[in-house]
């Protein structure tokens, strides 16, 4: 005796459902969502807008976090200052992607990972894009700074920064 | 607190798409556990039905909606919903209805319908992210598991074959699962070789979306007592989540698991997780996963977990087999559903009624654990034989 015995379950391939085979019911939902973007992400959109990080630090664990919150959520504090970071900082892992966000597959690869940034707390940062380097240069611990859109495109989003590049030697 | 017990678990085949609505896969599910409890459903006092996102049914309120295939009519019936995490947190629920004496039975039902949505799952897995500082990137949710993998390859010097050997393993092992959709008999070098999804994650390092509901049934020591002799109790829970702030926290070790294994190793009263554990099913959507999260369970050290697997440690006839239902890899990856190869699997193993896939080595005591949101939860069940 194996179990589970005689699972039951009706298999339908793809080719099925296109072809009709089967009925099916669909629907298509319209629906749109306006977020409110809060205190402290607010005013993190607006200094995006002059190419600017900004942060807030805890006074009680002295962490300075980003992205920035009103509250630390380990102090169970409000946080008590602004405080304005870096662009640039330290790559902490990446991936380079062949796949859109609904599974397609593209021949251009994204680069995408996960950037700390400077003057923020140890692995505090933010996840974006790189380019500007490659499979074989492109390495976990990698300095690199924002390239940000100039000023007339920008509109108080994270994409406002393009993407992340390799620091130059003597650039800060 | 009250000892829980359990009595029975069901599931249904595991596939890309299935004819049955959620509600018919769960009812199907829910009769199996019944069945081999010995009980019906007016033996049930409550029902707790786990379901991962609404976004793929398109439905909300699934819950309500998959409530009568659950046999939740005219009882006291909730769902719960952890991410990825409802797997293993969904008999969790249940055993608190039983421990905190508020009832004597209580099913279980895990169901998951990826199926319904197009183009992709992926693209409702999209409305999981921040709306302000991800999702205007377009990420897909196999991003995380790529960011995450590299950085835990990178911190120990782990090598990819080191960690497609999961795959290989699993797949292997689902050739013994009756519900299996992705069960075959691999090498390495496939692996290796498969489609380039998002480095370093590739093809075969994935778990198959699928339509798929499981179900168990638990009840207190007194009522289980009187239908078997043979008693598997759950032993201890744990759950435990991180920050929202995920690009904050350094993904290479599962802190939060480990805060879930912790909480359930002192409900257990287990001292030494590495010697006590005779069988692990810990969650493994993706090769990496199993081995991140073995040392996330505490059952290594950071760092050793593909070396084991390298040894042969966690294969079914090893010291330490983990997985030996087929998991996620092999048998498919139902979100919720996967409670029939994670819970289900190690009350079966610990019963002896495992079959083709049982462990030899007389397993006293399992662990299972799942995962899910933005790699910040961990839910952790052990199981001790009477
Ligand atoms: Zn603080």
């Amino acid at each position: 005796m194996t179990k589970p015995e005689n699972p039951k379950g009706v298999e339908l391939s793809s080719k099925q459902m296109k072809e009709g085979d089967v009925i099916v019911n669909k629907w298509d939902p319209r629906v749109k969502y306006a977020w409110a973007t809060g205190e402290a992400i607010s005013r993190f959109l607006e200094e995006m807008k002059n190419g600017k990080l900004i942060a807030r630090k805890c006074d009680s664990c002295k962490r300075i976090l980003f992205p920035p919150r009103m509250f630390c959520e380990e102090c169970f504090k409000p946080t008590t200052e602004w405080v304005y970071i870096k662009d640039t900082g330290k790559i902490e892992t990446y991936s380079i992607s062949y796949l859109d966000k609904d599974a397609r597959r593209i021949t251009d690869p994204i680069f995408v990972g996960v950037v700390s940034i400077d003057g923020a707390s140890e692995k505090m940062g933010i996840m974006h894009y790189f380019d500007e380097t490659t499979k074989e240069e492109i390495s976990i611990g990698m300095p690199v700074k924002a390239v940000w859109k100039p000023p007339e495109e920008r509109e108080g989003a994270i994409t406002d920064i393009k993407y992340f590049r390799p620091l130059k030697e003597g650039e800060e | 607190m009250r000892k829980v017990c359990v009595l029975g678990g069901g599931m249904t085949i595991f596939r890309r798409r299935l004819q049955e609505t959620g509600k018919e896969m769960s009812y199907e599910a829910t009769k199996m556990a019944l069945e081999e409890a010995g009980l019906e459903l007016k033996d049930v006092d409550s029902v707790v039905m786990g379901s991962a996102p609404d976004a793929f049914d398109g439905i909300h309120m699934k819950g309500e909606n998959l409530l009568d295939g659950a046999g939740g009519a005219g009882k006291p019936y909730l769902r719960v919903f952890v991410g990825g995490g409802t797997a293993v947190f969904t008999p969790i629920a249940g055993w608190w209805h039983i421990a905190s004496g508020m009832a004597d039975v209580c099913l279980v039902v895990a169901e998951e319908k990826m199926s319904s949505v197009f183009p992709h799952p992926q693209s409702a897995f999209g409305h999981i992210w921040d709306p302000i500082l991800d999702r205007p990137l377009k990420p897909n949710l196999v991003w995380i598991f790529a960011m995450e993998m590299n950085r835990y390859m990178t911190v120990h010097g782990i090598k990819k074959e080191d960690i497609a050997r999961v795959a290989v393993k699993n797949k292997r092992n689902a050739l013994d699962h009756p519900c299996a959709q992705l069960a075959a008999n691999l090498t390495i070098d496939d692996v290796l070789n498969s489609e380039m999804m998002a480095w370093p994650v590739q093809r075969l390092d994935i778990s198959p979306p699928s339509d798929g509901a499981s179900a168990m049934i638990l009840a207190s020591e007194e009522v289980a007592k009187k239908l078997t002799d043979d008693l598997v109790y759950l032993d201890g829970a744990g759950w435990c989540i991180d920050s929202t702030m995920w690009t904050d926290r350094d993904l290479y070790f599962p802190e939060y698991v480990a805060g879930a294994a912790k909480m359930a190793y002192k409900m257990a009263k287990i001292e030494n997780p590495r010697k006590e554990i005779d069988v692990a099913e810990p969650y493994d959507p993706f090769d990496y996963k199993e081995l991140h999260h073995m040392e996330g369970l505490l059952l290594c050290d950071k760092g050793e977990a593909p070396i084991l697997t390298r040894e042969g440690v966690t294969e079914r006839d090893g010291d330490l087999p983990v997985c030996p239902s087929g998991g996620l890899l092999g048998v498919g990856n139902p979100i919720a559903a996967t409670m029939g190869i994670k819970a289900c699997e190690i009350y079966w193993q610990l019963a002896g009624k495992a079959g083709k896939r049982q462990v030899p080595n007389d397993p006293q005591v399992g662990i299972c654990q799942a995962w899910g949101d933005l790699m910040q939860y961990g839910s952790v069940l052990i199981m001790r034989r009477g």
